[in-house]
């Protein structure tokens, strides 16, 4: 599904080089549950977003669902990231003072989806998460847990592969929390691959394998033996 | 595309959150299309009205008028004199000139006119019973004096309405065979001219017509014309008849330079691509005036949409996460752009068009309102949202993602 080799990330702004990641090589493989971890500043944000199609690496190469993308077109990863991944935010980026269901709706307007086969899907995606009754709330008027709730309903609206957290219960309470991940759980258990970033180790047991990240190289990977299932 | 209208909606949506600033933003194409369509609108209502005037002087007209084309400005006293009764009654009759319909020797000059205690300054003219006729022109009670009256030098006039009330206080009053003074010499009124209600540089309501040798030998004493007006056979005969006229009078007076021709023939379309130029002019110069109105409120326009789009960075991140390509991104910001343009194209046109109505109402002009205009301001409007909206448009499409995610 995923094969990073040698990839690197180096900034450089005022003629100062910050390598952010050092040659990371790593292997994900279709159903997996990953949660990567590390102090901030040790890389795992530049990796998520390498992953995610949003930025490019330095060199190295990263095969993504048997395709080399990393030198990707804008154009060309924009519609990747639109049919194969969903995003989840820490801090959910809804659009403000519009509804669920349009937010739901909006990956599926970039793929160019018929109007009534968008409604439906994304009601019975909202349905899903367990917000069948708030379908017309804006962000405003839903709790940060339903928020982002809404903001996996909007990840899966493209059916894709892979749903890619960043800190997906930074924001939450820790009831909420759970809940969000009992739902990635259940949607790690039909299939979907999940890439999680996280800082929580109360939140990265709930993955099946952990890697840690320290000062852009992995310094472990391990199953994680306290899985349990839902 | 059949996300068009969703970008529409959403475009509608943003503006809509916004709405004080949208109008504001709305404002300045609001004043600038209003100014063009009213200043345009008016320009066009004058240009009318003088053309109006003009060609209700009387159709295919031709002025010959004593004096040399105005050389730097100088004209020779002398020169007045060179138009005669003779040189008028020759053009009539040669047989050189095949497409003078009629012709109308004249003699104006200002005078006192009394009657009674009442008295009025106006212009009176020597003339001949084509007058009329040429000078498009008829008569509202009375007769018009005959070839005779002209030869026998007969007391008699014709005088316009504005002189009527003038002298007697009201139109109504039947003037036919009383005695007004002109220059002190009694004259009888035997016709009144219909009204033409003619402003502006001749007024044809305000003058006295009396035969053309009473003029020459007793009023003035003058044995010369100060013009011979010429209807020529049809509008397109015009250019000729103006070069017979012309080539038989340069004969008849002996000289051999045009460039040196002690007349000068003026037609009616001289005239009205003078008067027409001086108001073309004045529009083009309120059009541009109008134009950089336009110009600052696109200005205002792209200012607004850069605030917008830096406002609404995470929005465009997230969007391009999820799969927004840059032409969609452009997309979306130029409609709202061109949404905002094109509402107070609507706004201004409408307020233009109200304007140039009140004006052209209260100096009682021809209103008109040309579809062009309208299809002008609309299609200007709409340009002047995708030029201005561009660059913010390019520079939201331009945003890195990640950046744009991360931006608080």
């Amino acid at each position: 599904m995923i094969t990073l080799a040698k990839i690197t990330k180096i900034y450089t702004s005022e003629d100062v080089e910050t390598r952010v990641l050092n040659g990371i090589d790593l292997q994900i493989e279709q159903g997996e549950f990953v949660a990567i971890m590390g102090p901030s500043g040790s890389g795992k944000s530049t990796l998520m977003h390498i992953l995610g199609l949003l930025d490019v690496p330095t060199s190295g190469s990263y095969g993504f669902d048997g395709r080399e993308v990393s030198s990707l077109s804008e154009k060309e990863s924009a519609r990747l990231r639109n049919k194969k991944i969903g995003f989840v935010f820490q801090s959910f980026n809804l659009l403000p003072r519009t509804t669920a269901l349009k937010n739901v709706m909006l990956p599926m307007l970039y793929a160019g989806t018929e109007k009534t086969t968008k409604e439906q899907r994304a009601s019975k995606l909202l349905e899903i998460v367990g917000l069948s009754d708030r379908l017309e709330h804006t962000p405003g008027q839903l709790s940060g847990g339903q928020q982002q709730r809404v903001a996996i309903a909007r990840a899966l609206a493209m059916d894709p592969k892979i749903i890619m957290a960043d800190e997906p219960t930074g924001n939450l309470a820790t009831s909420q929390s759970d809940e969000i991940m009992a739902i990635f759980k259940e949607l790690n258990q039909q299939g979907k691959t999940i890439i999680m970033i996280t800082h929580e180790p109360s939140v990265a047991k709930h993955a099946k394998r952990i890697i840690v990240l320290k000062d852009g190289d992995i310094v472990s990977d391990e199953t994680n033996r306290g899985f349990k299932d839902v | 595309m059949s996300n068009f209208s969703e970008i529409l909606l959403t475009a509608i949506e943003a503006l809509r959150l916004q709405k004080t600033r949208t109008a504001l933003a709305v404002l300045g194409i609001v004043i600038g299309i209003g100014a063009v369509i009213a200043l345009v609108s008016i320009g066009q209502s004058a240009q009318k009205s003088v053309e109006n005037q003009i060609s209700s002087l009387g159709s295919n007209l031709l002025t010959i008028s004593p004096g040399a084309q105005s050389s730097g400005g100088v004209r020779s006293a002398s020169s007045r004199t060179t138009l005669t009764y003779e040189d008028a009654q020759a053009i009539a009759t040669d047989s050189s000139i095949t497409t003078v319909n009629k012709i109308s020797p004249e003699l104006a000059s200002r005078s006192q006119i009394t009657y009674g205690k009442n008295n009025t300054n106006t212009q009176v003219i020597g003339a001949t019973p084509t007058y009329l006729s040429v000078h498009n022109m008829t008569l509202q009670s009375g007769a018009f004096f005959s070839e005779r009256d002209v030869t026998n030098q007969s007391k008699v006039a014709v005088v316009g309405p504005q002189v009527v009330s003038d002298l007697f206080g009201s139109t109504d009053v039947n003037v036919i065979g009383k005695s007004i003074r002109v220059n002190r010499i009694s004259f009888k009124i035997v016709g009144v001219t219909s009204a033409k209600g003619g402003t502006g540089f001749q007024n044809q309501d305000n003058m006295i017509l009396v035969p053309l040798e009473t003029a020459q030998k007793s009023l003035f004493g003058m044995n010369y014309l100060t013009a011979i007006s010429i209807e020529a056979k049809d509008k397109d005969s015009i250019t000729q008849t103006q070069d017979e006229v012309g080539y038989f009078l340069l004969t008849r007076h002996k000289i051999s330079d045009a460039a040196s021709a002690d007349f000068t023939i003026i037609s009616q379309s001289d005239i009205t691509s003078a008067a027409t130029s001086v108001t073309n002019t004045l529009a083009t110069l309120l059009a541009g005036i109008a134009a950089i109105s336009l110009l600052v409120g696109g200005i205002g326009i792209m200012n607004i949409m850069l605030v917008t789009v830096t406002e609404r960075t995470r929005e465009i991140g997230l969007r391009k996460a999820l799969g927004a390509e840059r032409n969609v991104i452009i997309t979306q910001f130029l409609t709202e752009a061109v949404v905002l343009t094109l509402l107070g194209g609507i706004i201004g046109m409408i307020i233009g068009i109200l304007l140039s109505y009140i004006v052209s109402h209260f100096m009682s002009l021809p209103f008109t309102i040309s579809f062009g205009s309208i299809i002008l301001a609309i299609g200007v409007s709409g340009l002047i949202g995708v030029v201005f909206g561009w660059f913010p448009a390019q520079k939201a499409a331009k945003l890195s993602p990640i950046e744009a995610l991360r931006y608080e």
